[in-house]
């Protein structure tokens, strides 16, 4: 296997509730008040190929936004390392810094928040190439012409404000300005979650042809299974912070092995007209302030046994290319 | 032969605007039997949410209900008077919306709104109304229901906000239920639980149930028939399996091309071309037929609602043969 362009390795991220002042003075006086930290991502390795599509799914809180943030550069990791194209950012100059920084962007999911809505379209995509001196201004109203064509937005309307659009058009608009700094990765949050299903299609259809042209890889973060398993040639599931299951596209989809996962593709809603009956798993998502002790699905596992309650079950490999990470895996080869 | 719970007729939903009248619905005809789960399936913009308030009576003026009528068991309630009306809303048709913040109020505790809620319609003391309110929050698959009674809304999740919604809209058994896109914002494995506790409570109590959304998956396991509609028509109706897998309206089977999942991985998804038309600006005749492939000077005539087979209706003048739809052809 080649060397990946992006590898995470034990990357994790705390948030923690600092104490305030009162709650300070009242642990003086044997309050014992203490701080509490969320695990949103919690000792994540992961590895990127170059022109590679992976698809981050899971629910809620599992903690995907967050990691997709740190890939980006937008937020820091509490521990942990990211490597790009083999080094080690900590290592890195100032100037190497300020290219990863450009090379990886980042497309939101909410078309109507993530763009300014004081600016004109033009400025939106041409703002960042001109500060960062990839064009000279002079040469901005073409060169935001050529990138709304690329992403099938009208040119004639460079000059108009983000109000005048709609959704679809609105994250076309997203996209050509991630474009615009000639990003070689792309983090994708929630990027069509918000769209209608035709538009959705579209904007797939966009990010498809985009691959292909430019030669661009992705990190595709969804809840949406059907849209993960399209467009993916690898599928990470997150629960509650960790990687539970990695795999490619196919063999995840033909045969998933982690209960979660099992439990995510039978319950996902399929364009197929037969009733399904339903054995919905119990429980709900708990609360990341509180997780489960061991494995952090066993209280809605069908197939808990005493150990998943203690011990964490470490990521393994269970085939070439594929991970797991359940202690049922061990038991088969027992 | 038994009266549909609800009967709609030729309903016609409008909203004046500086620059004209936005036909939000125009023209929908449609019944649901008791016991019968109606999958009303369309994009933004396409009035299915507004049919929805409609049949309610919760259309905000200067907006109104310009012509049809709406028949809940046999009697006109597009008639009825704001009495009339506030008596059968709650307990003989309820509303669950896609946001249970909507439906909850976030200063009182779950109980208090509960309890309002069966004594707004029924004199039962205080002591029964909350013994109800457990029950129904069990019926939901809520755990321990007397617990959850005493938090406030921002105590719960987002799932267990739209069970409690959901379980105060059943509090007095309703005949109809008009559900909103009530999962949307829901985890998968959360809607899957809440999809299966419907198809249940409509199964055992006979309650009629329109489930509005815009993803067709979501009601392919859910729902007996399809109703389709594109800016403020209906253009497909029918069962549900012949609308998922022989839709023969250019729009449906465009709609169904460019769900992924349906085509093999990586091929280039159906698109429809263009936009859904301005609700203002609807071209003449056929409202598809600017994003239609199909389309001649047959459509500058609005077509009709056809019924091609028993219970499939279509309006489109060049409708598909009833072949089912196959992976090449939807991604032509």
């Amino acid at each position: 296997m080649t060397a990946p362009m992006i590898e995470l390795r034990q990357i994790s991220k705390r948030f923690v509730w600092r104490l305030d002042l009162a709650s300070r003075l009242a642990n003086l006086l044997g309050a014992g008040i203490r701080e509490r930290a969320v695990h949103a991502v919690n000792h994540v390795d992961l590895g990127i190929a170059e022109g590679e599509v992976v698809g981050l799914v899971g629910e809620s809180g599992c903690g995907k936004s967050t990691l997709g943030r740190i890939v980006a550069g937008i937020m820091d990791a509490s521990e942990g390392e990211i490597r790009f194209r083999g080094k080690a950012l900590s290592a890195m100059t100032e100037e190497e810094h300020r290219d990863y920084k450009l090379a990886v962007q980042m497309i939101f999911q909410d078309p109507y928040a993530s763009l300014n809505p004081r600016m004109r379209v033009e400025d939106i995509i041409g703002e960042a190439p001109v500060a960062h001196g990839l064009i000279r201004r002079s040469e901005m109203g073409e060169y935001v012409e050529k990138l709304m064509q690329q992403v099938g937005l009208d040119p004639r309307y460079r000059r108009r404000y983000p109000h005048q659009f709609s959704g679809g058009q609105r994250q076309r608009i997203g996209v050509a300005r991630a474009l615009a700094v000639q990003p070689r990765f792309i983090v994708c949050d929630e990027a069509v979650a918000a769209l209608d299903v035709s538009i959705q299609a579209q904007v797939l259809n966009l990010f498809m042809d985009l691959r292909e042209q430019l030669g661009l890889t992705y990190l595709f973060i969804s809840h949406n299974l059907a849209v993960v398993e399209h467009i993916s040639d690898r599928v990470v599931i997150m629960y509650l912070g960790r990687v539970v299951e990695s795999a490619p596209t196919e063999e995840l989809f033909a045969a998933p092995n982690h209960p979660y996962t099992k439990a995510l593709l039978a319950e996902a809603p399929k364009l197929v007209a037969e009733r399904r009956d339903y054995t919905p798993i119990k429980g709900e998502i708990p609360s990341p302030l509180d997780p489960p002790t061991g494995c952090h699905f066993h209280p809605r596992c069908p197939f808990a046994m005493a150990r998943c309650k203690t011990e964490a079950p470490p990521l393994r490999e269970i085939a070439p290319g594929r991970m797991s990470a359940c202690h049922l895996n061990e038991m088969a080869t027992v | 032969m038994t009266i549909p719970t609800l009967q709609v007729e030729d309903l016609e939903t409008h909203f004046p605007t500086r620059d004209g009248i936005v036909r939000a619905v125009d023209g929908v005809s449609f019944d649901v039997a008791e016991g019968e789960i109606l999958g009303l399936v369309g994009e933004s913009g396409s009035g299915k949410s507004i049919t929805g308030f409609s049949i309610l009576g919760l259309i905000d003026p200067p907006g109104r209900i310009a012509g049809g009528r709406v028949l809940f068991k046999g009697e006109d309630i597009t008639s009825a008077s704001p009495e009339r009306m506030r008596s059968l809303r709650g307990s003989r048709i309820a509303m669950i919306f896609q946001d249970p913040m909507m439906t909850l109020n976030p200063v009182l505790r779950v109980d208090t709104q509960m309890i309002e809620t069966v004594q707004a319609h029924e004199k039962v003391s205080e002591a029964a109304a909350r013994a109800r309110a457990v029950e129904t929050l069990k019926a939901v698959g809520i755990a321990a229901p007397e617990e959850r009674l005493l938090a406030y809304p921002h105590q719960l999740s987002g799932g267990m906000r739209q069970r409690i919604a959901i379980a105060t809209a059943l509090l007095h058994s309703p005949d109809l239920i008009i559900a909103d896109e009530p999962t949307t914002a829901l985890d998968v494995t959360i809607q899957g639980q809440i999809l299966y506790e419907m198809r249940k409570l409509c199964r055992d109590t006979g309650t009629a149930l329109i489930w509005i959304t815009h993803d067709l998956s979501v009601v392919a396991g859910l729902a007996d028939r399809i109703m389709v509609m594109y800016a403020g028509k209906i253009v497909e109706t029918g069962p549900v399996a012949t609308v998922i897998e022989r839709p023969q309206h250019p729009y449906t089977r465009g709609l169904i091309g460019s769900v992924p999942g349906v085509l093999p991985r990586g091929k280039r998804l159906f698109q429809i071309p263009g936009m859904t038309p301005a609700p203002l600006n609807l071209p003449p005749g056929c409202r598809f037929k600017t994003r239609c492939s199909r389309a001649d000077t047959l459509c500058d005539t609005l077509p009709e609602l056809v019924e091609l087979h028993p219970n499939h209706s279509v309006r489109c003048h060049h409708p598909h043969d009833a072949r089912p739809l196959t992976p090449t052809e939807s991604a032509a």
